[in-house]
């Protein structure tokens, strides 16, 4: 069980928001904090990981006190047993992918979970290279292993694909789902993208002006919100032609051009250059799937 | 001017630039690490305390570093009384004054180096169970090598170069505190041209030397990164 509390008075571009949230979840759950940049989820991890004091409150895993203004505890990050995944990687230059895992070893750890972690991400061929020579997919899947090295208690993810691209992203987000699996891990993603937390998560915080707005599993959280069951485009009209009974509009929606149909009702009031909305019911669209 | 008070001369000046730059990699290092990470007041205070040398005329510091290490006063006094030795006109007493002269030179390309690394490697460390000390001398230190050999190398060539500090404090004793720029100063004042020239070029061949094998291996550094 992961137990936070935790509040801190943030100082950003705009305005100073006071941070106050409360969240709790089980071992084993992959949980996503959701919000616009700049709504403190980030702030969130690096209290949970102990790289930033909360003001005040009290965070605490399995029991396990790591943080209470009230009893004066702060547990270090070195005491953690957290994996952190930075935006960033944040791996070591001057060391090659078999270093930067080996450098997380502790006194006593068997090394053969270096060479085991490196298979798990599929580096094996790559394990001397320095981490210059290699490519962002890689990078991530680097950094990822070596959070793991230390059989952490709870995984942090900081947009870990946030900087890849869009194959590349949904390769790496069924990775991270079997490691999180396979290792029987906590974890916990901070991340914008709705789609990401879907395909990941069970579990959902959405941060909204300082604090937990809303929480549950990612379908309560978004289908209201974010997914409905029509489509919804808005666009100008081009060019309206009479074609026997109907009426043809050509409409721009974004860069493209559309042909659609109009009946005379809904013809009517419109004129070149009238914004519209075209509503489409989503039961029974075609699908085609884009070749990557 | 025989050979062997040319190369006592040209022996004692890399003895003190050596010297001087062992104990200022062990001075400036915690140093450079503590200023880029401190966010403390007083920071401004520390750092305009080693960056003086730079702005100071170094008779100025000689002066005082002349006065302080006098046995007249309470500093030498105790050098000499209770340590048992003298730093006036004395080496060592050149090692102190050149360390202190040459901090800035040391302190500033570490600190630069360090501050311009992400912060999330330190983090990274931090995350791994590392402590502070294996973060600084197996993460930040390695990742700065051109800043270290920076720092090295300028402090070292500073230390040759160096003249008024050390004509202040140390006088022009053969074998013991005269050094090259000394030399060159004193020859010239005898008129002897030959002998100036002849520490001249050395000094002037051995700096140009030094830097060029920084910028060298810098660029292969880079090119590594």
């Amino acid at each position: 069980m992961v137990e936070i509390d935790a509040s801190k008075r943030l100082h950003s571009a705009e305005d100073d928001i006071k941070l106050r949230v409360s969240a709790s979840f089980k071992r084993g759950d992959f949980v996503a904090f959701f919000g616009a940049s700049g709504a403190g989820k980030t702030t969130i991890l690096r209290m949970i990981a102990g790289l930033l004091r909360p003001d005040s409150g009290r965070i605490a895993v399995d029991g396990e006190v790591w943080f209470d203004s009230r009893e004066r505890v702060d547990l270090p990050p070195q005491k953690r047993e957290v994996g952190f995944v930075f935006q960033d990687y944040a791996l070591f230059p001057n060391m090659s992918v078999e270093e930067n895992l080996r450098f997380a070893l502790q006194k006593g750890d068997n090394p053969s979970i270096v060479d085991e972690l490196i298979e798990t991400v599929g580096l094996g061929a790559f394990a001397s290279r320095y981490p210059s020579a290699l490519s962002g997919g890689q990078r991530q899947r680097v950094a990822m292993a070596r959070a793991l090295v230390r059989r952490p208690k709870i995984l942090l993810l900081d947009e870990p694909l946030s900087a890849l691209d869009h194959t590349m992203r949904s390769k790496l987000q069924e990775e991270l789902a079997d490691i999180h699996r396979r290792f029987g891990l906590t974890t916990v993603l901070v991340s914008h993208d709705p789609s990401e937390i879907f395909r990941l998560c069970n579990y959902v915080f959405k941060i909204e002006g300082g604090s937990v707005k809303k929480e549950g599993s990612p379908s309560e959280l978004f289908v209201k919100e974010r997914i409905g069951s029509s489509f919804k485009f808005t666009g100008e009209v081009l060019s309206i032609e009479r074609c026997e009974m109907v009426y043809l509009l050509s409409v721009a929606i974004g860069t493209q051009i559309v042909k659609i149909m109009a009946t005379k009702k809904e013809r009517e009031g419109l004129k070149i250059g009238s914004r519209i909305q075209i509503v489409s019911k989503a039961f029974h669209p075609m699908i085609f799937k884009i070749e990557s | 001017m025989t050979d062997a008070a040319f190369w006592a001369t040209m022996v004692l000046t890399f003895k003190l630039a050596f010297v001087t730059t062992l104990i200022l990699l062990f001075i400036g290092i915690p140093t450079a690490y503590c200023l880029s990470v401190t966010t403390s007041r007083i920071k401004p205070v520390i750092e305009t305390i080693v960056s003086m040398p730079l702005v100071l005329p170094p008779t100025v510091l000689g002066f005082y570093l002349l006065v302080a290490f006098s046995p007249e006063n309470a500093f030498g006094r105790f050098c000499e009384e209770v340590l048992g030795f003298r730093l006036v006109f004395s080496f060592w007493g050149l090692v102190l004054g050149s360390v202190i002269f040459s901090l800035p030179f040391m302190v500033h390309p570490i600190q630069s180096g360090l501050q311009s690394l992400p912060k999330s490697l330190t983090e990274a460390a931090q995350m791994l169970g590392k402590s502070r000390s294996t973060t600084l001398f197996r993460v930040l230190l390695p990742n700065i090598k051109p800043s270290l050999l920076t720092g090295i190398v300028i402090t070292f060539a500073h230390t040759v170069g160096e003249f008024g500090v050390v004509l202040m404090i140390g006088g022009n004793i053969p074998g013991e505190t005269r050094v090259a720029s000394i030399a060159i100063y004193d020859e010239v004042e005898a008129l002897n041209y030959a002998a100036a020239n002849h520490y001249a070029l050395v000094l002037f061949a051995v700096t140009f030397l030094i830097l060029l094998l920084v910028y060298i291996v810098n660029r292969s550094f880079l090119q590594k990164m």
